[in-house]
């Protein structure tokens, strides 16, 4: 008995101990929040002056929400509520607002306009309140804020924010930032009046890719409007105009590249939609004008596996791939069953019934969906892009596409060269009547064929989904683009294809600076007309007795 | 000689008295009895009938070029848009000062987009015999210039449809932009009158319907007589056996260019006579699609027989008008399950069917 009471009583013990220290530890939290409650007390009720020391206040106090609640403040977002005094951020939703706590973040019930007043500000606040804010992003701990921060204080003539610069480059840590006080520096220096210094800045700003430096550069060789020159110094003119061509031809350069890169992300679209096209005319010698309806009901397959499943963008644009690929080939295999198989040897009446097919299909589509485009979201790892310096920025989605080709590529490079389906397709495409005599069941194999190339163009409907609108007549946009590239690879290889898609891309993307959108595409084509005029065959022409028939 | 021929063919010769009853009865109709007799046909219908028959022109044009000589070609319908352009045109300069920004040298568009002058490929479309000039040059041009490259390098089959649905594709991509000066993608429209005549009255409607018929009679008997002579005859061998026509000595590559020529020159006709009827020429005639209506026109009648291709366009655009009115989202549906349907079960087209089954009741 004594035993046990000794238990309960150790037990009775640490339990009190635990709930005080809980209990210390609430009131310490409560006491960490006082300054900012104060701080906040002061910003709503208290007169100008309070309101600025308030502002000071919320800065020093090192609160993650110290930021949100100044920015709020600063877009005209801060509000008191009339029914309680809370301190709530409001966005404006037409009818009213929409509000979260300002203390916590925590979302509320949207309100009316006349529920909460404005926190309103003067001018001088306004200007302290810009500083203040500055400042807490110069030290944020997201070093994509601080580099923004720099760059808007950069802007900026201020003594107060270059100091501010100045501290925080003695403990940058990320490189970005650091080059990026760097420059704002530099463009400080080639305002001096020291000559020395302006040279120095110069040499070290041409080496940097940065917007703001070539403009600044351009100031200095610019003439005003009594044709004397801004800069007066020719030796700093000349300096600067080395530096110009420098920094120019470093432009020149990434802007080639991103050219290239826009191209092969067009080429590779463009590859995805015509490698079906490519293996159904070369094995079977048929054009399938319906298949960019089949490409449409690929990216409407995508759009009902978002609408399936809502919440889980990734998954769903994952699981569309196959989905894609079974529906569409399901589509081609009842296509080649039910019409072409009727129509062997006669491609042009084969053209003919396809297009019928893919008005059915389009038609179909707008009955069943409507006529109107819907609307595909991107996941968000797919979207945004990647800023590698000022002068390059490559989008993720166009990435992201051009790495599924290569990938759709290779794994159709496999399945041609080691599986038995794709051993048999080679050898009908080679010589249909000697592969009949070997046993090779050439019905079923032009079925599969027609199956397989079906489903590659679902499964680019499935890319397509992601980076245009996705319509009836999606289909429509791309088929003249498909036949392009395969009558330009030829259909002898599919590394024809994979060639001829690229480089038509960008060629495509190349002419574009030139002539426009539109009219690159026109010369585009007459281009390929008069290519066919040299090379009927196409760059990879079949080979072999066969290919002539 | 040849007109005796055309004596004996039966189907030839009721195809031909249709065609003078609608061209020739219709008009004088209205030219007699007056506007609520029952006998008198309304404007609309007048002018539908006359769409119709521009329509079996460019048929007949079509099945000239792919009945007879096996290029299927899937872009014809830019020489029927070059044509209605170049009448569009004239038409265009016909208004003069009654357009909605009353200039008497530049048409409204023009003045819409601040161009001060009229660029100088406009230059003689206010003569109209310019203008009938350039209906028949203009496609006839394009027609020789790419058949010229095409043929010329043997390219056949499938890849010559493709590359001629790139070239309309890419004249609608070139015509849709305003810089063109041929209207953007609001065409050429607004139209007045023509040769002096208001072209909305009924007198000039009639008019029109009877060229359009007599244009197409003329057409008839003129590709009737090229198919039956020594030139027709090579056409249809170079269809079925280009090869073997070409190692008997023929140059292939001039026949097939002639035949391509003349049929974009008739299609240009018929574009010329579709314009004054409907009131308007955009870019969206270029478009692919309505090239391949062309040729589900044809096949639903009947290629390789010319009265086939006019049957099929208009039974074809019946249908459509009248569809496209009750339940316009069947009109594809129809039009696809017809391509479908005639190539796999009607290679000859509803002549064709219609000809077995005499055959058969006869036999």
């Amino acid at each position: 008995m004594k035993v046990n009471s000794l238990k309960t009583d150790f037990l009775l013990h640490a339990f009190f101990l635990l709930v005080f220290s809980f209990g210390v530890h609430a009131g310490d939290n409560s006491t960490a929040q006082q300054p900012l409650l104060d701080a906040l007390h002061n910003l709503q009720q208290g007169a100008i002056k309070e309101r600025e020391q308030a502002i000071e206040q919320l800065s020093e106090i090192q609160s993650e929400r110290s930021l949100p609640i100044l920015r709020a403040l600063l877009d005209g977002k801060l509000f008191t509520l009339k029914s309680d005094n809370q301190l709530v951020i409001g966005e404006d939703n037409h009818h009213g607002y929409d509000i979260s706590d300002a203390v916590s973040g925590l979302e509320l019930d949207s309100i009316a306009r006349s529920d909460a007043t404005k926190i309103n500000l003067t001018n001088n606040l306004r200007v302290s309140l810009r500083k203040t804010i500055g400042q807490l992003e110069l030290n944020a701990q997201d070093p994509a804020i601080r580099l923004a921060a720099v760059k808007a204080m950069g802007g900026d003539d201020d003594e107060n924010a270059l100091a501010l610069l100045h501290k925080r480059a003695t403990v940058e840590k990320d490189d970005n930032v650091k080059q990026a006080i760097d420059i704002v520096f530099l463009l400080k220096d080639m305002n001096s009046s020291d000559k020395a210094l302006r040279i120095q800045a110069i040499d070290k700003l041409k080496e940097r890719n940065s917007i703001d430096v070539v403009n600044r550069l351009n100031v200095i060789v610019e003439k005003d409007e009594n044709g004397n020159y801004l800069e007066t110094d020719s030796d700093v003119r000349n300096l600067a105009k080395v530096a110009l061509v420098k920094i120019n031809s470093r432009l020149q350069f990434y802007s080639t590249i991103e050219t290239v890169f826009f191209g092969l992300s067009l080429g590779a679209v463009l590859v995805l939609a015509a490698i079906g096209l490519a293996i159904t005319f070369g094995v079977m010698g048929v054009i399938n004008m319906a298949h960019g309806e089949l490409m449409m009901l690929g990216a409407y397959t995508t759009y009902v596996m978002q609408q399936l499943m809502p919440n889980h963008l990734g998954v769903s644009l994952f699981l569309s791939i196959p989905a894609a690929f079974v529906i569409s080939g399901l589509a081609g295999i009842i296509i080649e069953r039910g019409i072409i198989r009727f129509l062997y040897g006669r491609p042009l009446e084969t053209l003919l019934a396809t297009f019928g097919v893919s008005l059915v299909l389009q038609q179909s589509v707008r009955s069943i969906f409507s006529p109107l485009n819907r609307s595909v979201a991107t996941p968000e790892w797919m979207s945004g892009s990647w800023q590698i310096n000022d002068f390059l920025s490559l989008t993720w989605n166009r990435f992201y596409i051009l790495v599924f080709c290569l990938l759709v590529f290779f794994v159709l490079l496999q399945i041609l060269k080691y599986t038995r389906l794709g051993l048999e397709v080679r050898a009908v495409a080679q010589n249909r009547n000697m592969a009949k005599a070997m046993g090779i069941p050439t019905d079923r194999v032009d079925a599969m064929t027609f199956g397989l190339g079906s489903g590659i163009a679902g499964v680019a409907g499935v890319a397509l989904s992601q980076i245009t609108n996705v319509g009836p007549n999606l289909g429509q946009a791309y088929i003249v683009d498909s036949f392009m590239v395969v009558v330009f690879g030829g259909v002898g290889n599919l590394l024809g294809t994979l060639v001829a898609g690229f480089s038509l891309g960008i060629a495509n993307k190349f002419l574009e600076p030139f002539a426009g959108a539109v009219l690159a595409k026109i010369l585009v084509l007459i281009f390929i007309i008069l290519f066919i005029q040299k090379r009927p065959r196409g760059l990879f022409p079949q080979k072999g007795r066969a290919a002539d028939s | 000689m040849e007109l005796m021929k055309l004596g004996q063919d039966k189907t030839c010769i009721t195809v031909l008295g249709i065609l003078a009853a609608v061209t020739f009865v219709i008009p004088l109709c209205n030219w007699i009895f007056p506007a609520d007799s029952a006998l008198h046909f309304s404007a609309y219908t007048v002018s539908v009938l006359g769409k119709y028959l521009t329509f079996a022109l460019l048929g007949l044009s079509l099945d000239l070029v792919w009945g007879y000589c096996g290029i299927l070609a899937l872009g014809h319908g830019a020489f029927f848009a070059l044509g209605g352009y170049a009448m569009g045109m004239y038409l265009m300069r016909q208004i003069g000062t009654r357009g909605v920004y009353s200039n008497a040298s530049l048409p409204d568009f023009m003045v819409f987009l601040n161009w001060k002058e009229l660029p100088w490929y406009w230059f003689g479309f206010d003569h109209f015999g310019f203008a009938m000039l350039m209906v028949v040059l203009v496609p006839g041009a394009l027609a020789f210039v790419f058949g010229y490259l095409a043929f010329r390098s043997r390219v056949t089959g499938v890849y010559l449809s493709i590359i001629t649905q790139a070239l309309t594709y890419a004249l609608m991509l070139a015509f849709f932009r305003n810089e063109m000066g041929f209207g953007g993608n609001n065409g050429l429209t607004d139209f007045k009158d023509i040769l002096g005549f208001n072209i909305q009255s009924e007198a000039v409607r009639s008019m029109l319907l009877m060229l359009s018929g007599i244009a197409l009679i003329i057409a008839f008997m003129v590709c009737r007589w090229l198919v039956n002579t020594k030139l027709g005859r090579v056409v249809t061998a170079i269809r079925d056996q280009e090869s073997r026509v070409r190692f008997l000595g023929y140059r292939v590559e001039m026949f097939k260019l002639w035949i391509f020529v003349f049929a974009a020159m008739i299609a240009g006709v018929a574009g010329a006579l579709y314009v004054p009827q409907v009131g308007i020429i955009n870019p969206s005639e270029f478009s692919p699609l309505n090239s391949l209506e062309i040729v589900v026109w044809v096949a639903i009648g009947g290629r390789n027989t010319l009265y086939g291709a006019i049957i099929g366009a208009v039974l074809v655009n019946y249908s459509k008008t009248v569809l496209t009115g009750l339940m316009p989202e069947l009109w594809l549906f129809m039009l696809g399950a017809a391509f479908v349907v005639v190539t796999v079960f009607l290679p000859d087209g509803l002549v064709g069917l219609l000809r077995r089954r005499l055959q058969e009741q006869h036999a």
